[in-house]
């Protein structure tokens, strides 16, 4: 188990220094694929290169099952990198790549190599053991740099965007290998990525970073169902973002007014939001479109654009009462110009935190 | 015309545009190449024939050679002639300065590498911004004649000298610390000149250096220590050769350091072939060192080569 506690970490000194983590606490558990989520320069590296021991934190306390390790050099933390670019040694085999750990860890050369042929076939490697690591393949060298950060069997696993450089088809693969592995070792994977889907598809938990802080902590499907800021809103999936007036709130669910007039109801993540102006916030996929004069309709608009994808079509348009919304629909059909109504279904409905 | 017709025209033109290219790549190449050819040839082969044409003449007895075709010259550098009877004997004497020189070249070698790694590896940390200046500073020496740093050194060396004077001035000694005429001096003095011929180099290579190889080596629990030796140095190695011959070749037939600095006691092969051209008027001997020299130092690099391309294909 992991524990960040109140960790701030500033880069240079004085007027120019820059935050880059601003007091960040977060529990990993044991055997967890934890993921680190947001766009670049949001920290979720520099907080991966704390637990690695590569920075050293300004401030705070980071614990490893229970033992401070924040101020430990990287080669005294039972905690290994894969790293972006994989960092493999140019100068040694895919084997000796994989041993290195080990090596360092002065096993014997019995338990080395034993170790090594278990990883290769781990991550399915066996016939590449003796090629240069210079001769393989994107894909390939991914699964050398997991071999070589797992051997040494580490407490924790900290992946620092490794597929960013693998094309979709690869990523893909390697997301389900990963999960494949992850399970297999029972290691703690932290994983960090600017990818949402791959963060979706993967993990146990997700952190959502911005500006040195974390917004939200959450399993995938409360991240995408109950995002709780419009920062996470916007940066997972897509989403439509209405403004509405909130008159009441009770047990995390409130009563909204949109702008067309309709009064529905919507879940509230945090008891500090107070009635007032707030942002409401739909799935594109959670909106279902209608007649534009039946009953059951939250507001009325005109088709902008239609847009096919394959797997569905977004919908745009544009609301009688202002503002625009995209619906995402498989059944295909709306035509550019055509009046629609729209249903706006309370449980999807969320107020988000500006 | 009919359309494969049509296709085997187009595959006639592209083979000739193809030579075309190739020809043209060949020529430009060639053109390049030239100047340096036309410099090696006339400076570098055509004095090298002449020196080997020597070494098998005699000498002549005021300079220069008489042409009689002799192989006395290699003989003088392995064996005595006696001067009654004529009778050979094995003599170590001339082998001993071959011996004394590259032994001071391999220490002096060694002692830059010391020195240079540790400083190309601090410029290569520095910030981009920050390195040429450090790189200046490090040609710096470049900028005055080898003469002239010299005899520098050797008015601080001297037993009156900077070092001495301050040594006795603290009261560290009492009487001063002979360096000057020391192969002690000569090290010295080679260090100076060529320390910027390794550093160089070695920046070269530890400035490609991808520091999250290091960074990866400490994750894997390397010291600070293992990491410099299987990841830096190795990574290095084609920095740290051609730093090496750098220093040890020109450092081997060195003439003005050892004449200066080691008081032209103990010959080095530098001042061995400087003699035999001046005071000693042996012209074929000379050439013959001269040229025993250069295959020592031919046969080493080949097979230091050979051995490299062996080790790492594709790299070095």
């Amino acid at each position: 188990m992991i524990s960040v506690e109140r960790v701030t970490k500033r880069f240079g000194m004085g007027e120019s220094a820059v935050v880059a983590l601003d007091d960040v606490s977060v529990t990993i558990s044991e055997n967890e694929f934890f993921t680190l989520l947001g766009p670049s320069g949001c920290g979720k590296t520099t907080l991966l290169r704390l637990i690695a021991g590569f920075e050293l934190p300004n401030k705070g306390l980071i614990l490893l099952d229970g033992q401070e390790i924040g101020h430990l050099p990287p080669y005294r933390r039972p905690v290994n990198t894969v790293f972006q670019n994989y960092a493999l040694f140019p100068h040694m085999t895919v084997a000796q790549n994989i041993g290195f750990g080990l090596e360092m860890l002065g096993k014997p050369a019995a338990e080395i190599a034993d170790t090594v042929g278990r990883m290769l076939a781990l991550v399915r490697m066996e016939a590449l053991a003796d090629r240069r690591t210079d001769q393989l393949s994107g894909g390939q060298q991914q699964r050398v740099a997991l071999a070589r950060a797992l051997a040494p069997q580490p407490k924790v696993l900290l992946l620092d965007e490794p597929l960013s450089a693998l094309d979709l088809k690869l990523r893909k693969g390697m997301q389900i290998e990963l999960k494949r592995l992850q399970h297999e070792t029972g290691i703690t994977f932290v994983f960090v990525t600017h990818d949402q889907d791959e963060a979706l598809t993967m993990s146990d938990r997700i952190a959502v970073m911005e500006a040195g802080k974390i917004l939200q902590i959450g399993d995938p499907k409360e991240i995408y169902n109950h995002p709780a800021s419009r920062f996470v809103a916007d940066f997972i999936g897509d989403i439509n973002i209405l403004k509405a007036e909130m008159t009441e709130v009770r047990d995390h669910t409130g009563t909204v007014r949109l702008a067309s007039g309709a009064v529905a109801r919507a879940h509230v993540p945090s008891a500090a939001l107070a009635p007032g102006a707030v942002s409401v916030a739909i799935r594109p996929e959670h909106i279902h479109l209608c007649g534009p004069a039946e009953d059951n309709r939250t507001c009325t608009g005109v088709i902008t654009n239609v847009i096919y994808f394959g797997s569905g079509t977004h919908i745009h348009m544009d609301l009688d009462q202002g503002g625009s919304l995209i619906a995402r629909t498989t059944l295909g059909g709306g035509a550019i110009g055509e009046r629609v109504g729209v249903v706006l279904p309370s449980e999807h409905l969320q107020v988000l935190v500006d | 015309m009919d359309s494969a017709g049509l296709l085997d025209d187009a595959d006639r033109r592209l083979a000739d545009a193809q030579r075309l290219r190739a020809r043209q790549t060949n020529r430009t190449r060639g053109l390049l190449l030239a100047p340096a050819l036309v410099i090696i040839g006339v400076f570098g082969l055509f004095p090298l024939t002449i020196t080997l044409i020597y070494s098998l003449l005699e000498p002549g007895a005021y300079g220069g050679v008489k042409w009689v075709l002799s192989g006395e010259a290699y003989v003088q550098f392995l064996f005595n002639r006696d001067i009654f009877d004529g009778t050979l004997r094995f003599s170590t004497s001339y082998l001993q300065i071959f011996g004394r020189s590259i032994g001071l070249a391999f220490v002096a070698t060694i002692g830059a590498l010391i020195l240079g790694f540790p400083t190309a590896y601090f410029i290569a940390t520095k910030p981009p911004a920050q390195r040429n200046l450090w790189l200046f500073i490090i040609t710096l020496p470049f900028w005055t004649n080898l003469l002239i740093r010299t005899y520098a050194m050797l008015l601080i060396i001297r037993d009156e000298g900077l070092i001495n004077l301050s040594l006795i001035g603290i009261g560290i000694v009492e009487k001063p610390i002979s360096i000057l005429y020391t192969d002690t001096a000569v090290f010295l003095g080679l260090i100076y000149s060529y320390l910027p011929f390794m550093v160089l180099p070695l920046y070269a290579s530890l400035e490609k250096l991808d520091f999250r190889l290091v960074e990866a080596a400490y994750d894997l629990y390397a010291t600070r220590w293992q990491v410099l030796r299987r990841i830096i140095i190795p990574i290095a190695k084609p920095g740290i050769v051609a730093g090496c011959i750098l220093v040890f070749i020109p450092g081997l037939g060195a003439f003005i350091t050892p004449e200066l600095l080691g008081g032209g006691k103990k010959l080095m092969i530098g001042n061995l072939i400087y003699l035999q051209f001046g005071t000693l008027r042996n012209w074929p001997f000379g050439s013959a060192a001269a040229l025993i020299l250069l295959t020592v130092v031919m046969i080493a690099l080949l097979i230091y080569i050979r051995n490299a391309g062996k080790a790492a294909p594709g790299h070095g």
